[in-house]
């Protein structure tokens, strides 16, 4: 465990001074970033991220539960999509972005030199803001990453069950030859959400997954995450802080304003995120103030 | 305080038939509206009836040959020695001339091509590409008789001979203008498909990503077949400059018309004989004359089925991602 960083808090205290050193940060609230009880999923420590020169994250830190739904939200351009495409380093696609810290899995720093990011993605699955089936039938979407990833077993159950689990087997059992882009927005976003479980990941992220979507079809997804939190760890991106209050139980505001860009603010239960919010800019938020 | 500004402006106050005469059609702008419909119409027009006259004496030469020479022979018919006698009209040994030609071309430049289109799209930098794409377009822009004359004294004598052996390879031979025609084509090939490539929306690529695809996989399953369309097409058009290519053919591949796809044969294709008659001596009205319209009429006849393949292929492969 020697990769592992030390938590304890003379260390930390050290860190915050050289943070102090470098720039006067706009800190935190004391207590307002909360670490969750039980077990921890994903631990991310002074994450800071740039895209080319422009900073997108500053120093995120947080734990994230498993088998909890936690809500990144936040104004526009607040770096919760950035945080959240770190977690399956998603970002390592964009040729200019440049990463510091660290983000373990399970213990793992997933940043480590030699880790792969497609065995990454193979664990910790994602659903996107637009639903983006493959041009390809129904089955073939849900099959996709148990081919690529050369699934032994039969795809046919497979198939079946990773439906079933996105609520969608009953609607398109008849028609599994059908393409994906044939189905409404609703049912190809539900699509995808089963595409994402036959991979059987242990962590879906979830990327504004309702913002394209009517309000049934929302109502659906959102009734779909609660029934999957059960066996997986979501985390979901949303603008809409109903939604966050509905499905997550643990919430992390984010913004940017003048001085920091990308930074967490706080961090806790959602009901008391939203009921007695520590820091001042959450409260804002909240409330409708801006954003 | 200050007055606020009226949102409603005084057409907005308009009533009955003043609002009726406001918003009808404004025919004083309609001369000049129809002067731009009219000469886009001769445009288009022009090249239709082009397009049409070209066929029609295409049709009647080829009638006027075939007044002379039965359809029979010229399908049948084993042979092509127009100016020989006895004079055989088969027009097979012609059209293996170009297939071989087509064939071993499209063996060299389609794994390339494609390879190429991969790599620029899914694999290079984007300053890689910003470079290399506009070099590789400019392989296209060189004229198609500095390829064939680079084909018979490069590839075949430095090259070719000394390679395989000076007895087995002839001076004229169908694997040099192939070779060179497949460094013709592959900037097309290349271009063209990783135009339809680079097109596919990035959305599917991160959804491929997301479920532990690797690249190699991206590019195969993804965006491969999503840009299916485009890349057939691509392949189409190299395929039509390939079979329509004169010069490279004309003064490589040799003026030996036999049935082989053998490419150390020396081969005539269609267009090499058509050229080689051309520019010979004979006569308006000669059969050596009409047998250039026969042969030119083959030659669309392939094209022209190959298209129409190609279409068909693209309408029942190409993934829709609209």
């Amino acid at each position: 465990m020697s990769n592992s960083v030390d938590l304890r808090p003379a260390s930390t205290g050290q860190r915050a001074a050289e943070g102090t050193l470098e720039r006067p940060m706009a800190q935190a609230q004391p207590g307002a970033i909360v670490e969750p009880e039980g077990e921890i999923a994903i631990t991310i420590e002074n994450l800071s991220l740039w895209y080319g020169p422009k900073q997108a994250l500053t120093n995120v830190s947080m734990k994230i539960p498993a088998r909890k739904v936690t809500a990144l939200i936040g104004p526009s351009g607040c770096g919760k999509s950035t945080l959240l495409r770190c977690i399956n380093r998603m970002n390592d696609l964009i040729p200019t972005v440049r990463i510091q810290g660290s983000l373990y899995y399970h213990g793992v720093n997933l940043y480590g030199p030699d880790i792969d990011p497609v065995e990454v993605r193979r664990r910790i699955g994602m659903v996107f803001q637009k639903p983006n089936p493959f041009p390809k039938s129904i089955y073939d979407n849900v099959a996709f990453g148990a081919r690529v990833n050369g699934f032994k077993g039969n795809l046919d159950q497979l198939v079946e069950q990773s439906l079933r689990r996105a609520a969608l087997w009953e609607e398109v059992k008849d028609n599994l030859k059908k393409s994906g882009l044939a189905l409404s927005g609703g049912q190809q976003q539900r699509l995808c959400i089963a595409r994402a479980i036959a991979n059987q990941p242990d962590v879906i992220l979830m990327d504004e997954p309702c913002s394209a979507l009517d309000p049934i079809a929302t109502l659906k997804i959102e009734d779909l995450m609660r029934e999957l939190v059960k066996d997986y760890t979501i985390i979901i991106v949303t603008h809409n802080m109903q939604q966050a209050a509905r499905v997550s139980d643990y919430t992390a505001f984010m913004l940017t304003d003048e001085q920091v860009t990308g930074q967490l603010v706080e961090y806790g239960p959602t009901e008391e995120l939203f009921t007695t919010p520590k820091d001042r800019r959450t409260e804002d938020y909240i409330s409708g103030r801006f954003g | 305080m200050q007055e606020s500004l009226p949102i409603t402006g005084a057409s907005a106050q308009l009533r009955g038939a003043e609002l009726e005469r406001a918003m009808r059609k404004r025919w004083s702008k309609a001369p000049f509206e129809r002067l731009i419909v009219l000469s886009l119409w001769l445009c288009g027009t022009v090249s239709m009836i082009t397009t049409v006259l070209i066929v029609l004496t295409l049709a009647e030469e080829t009638r006027a040959f075939f007044m002379e020479v039965p359809l029979r022979d010229f399908i049948f018919d084993t042979k092509w020695t127009p100016q020989f006698e006895p004079a055989h009209f088969g027009v097979w040994p012609l059209v293996f001339g170009t297939l071989n030609v087509l064939f071993w071309s499209m063996v060299l430049a389609l794994p390339l091509g494609l390879a190429a289109a991969i790599y620029l799209s899914e694999y290079a930098h984007p300053n890689t590409r910003r470079i290399l794409k506009p070099v590789l377009e400019a392989l296209a822009g060189v004229p198609t008789v500095v390829y064939a004359f680079f084909a018979l004294t490069v590839v075949t004598q430095d090259i070719l001979r000394p390679l395989l052996g000076q007895d087995r390879v002839p001076i004229f031979n169908a694997l040099s203008a192939s070779i060179v025609m497949a460094v013709m084509i592959l900037p097309t090939i290349a271009s063209v498909s990783e135009d339809a490539m680079s097109n596919v929306p990035r959305e599917l690529r991160e959804g491929a990503y997301g479920l532990g695809a690797t690249r190699l996989e991206v590019a195969f399953r993804v965006v491969f077949p999503a840009a299916l369309g485009g890349i057939i097409a691509a392949v189409l058009l190299a395929v039509a400059r390939v079979i329509g290519e004169t010069m490279i053919v004309a003064v490589a591949a040799g003026s030996t018309p036999q049935i082989t796809l053998n490419p150390l044969n020396s081969v005539q294709t269609m267009t090499g004989y058509m050229l080689a008659i051309g520019l010979g001596d004979s006569a308006r009205g000669t059969v050596d004359y009409t047998s250039i319209f026969a042969v030119g009429s083959t030659l669309f006849i392939f094209t022209f089925c190959a298209n129409v393949a190609a279409n068909i292929i693209v309408k029942k492969f190409k993934e829709q991602y609209e």
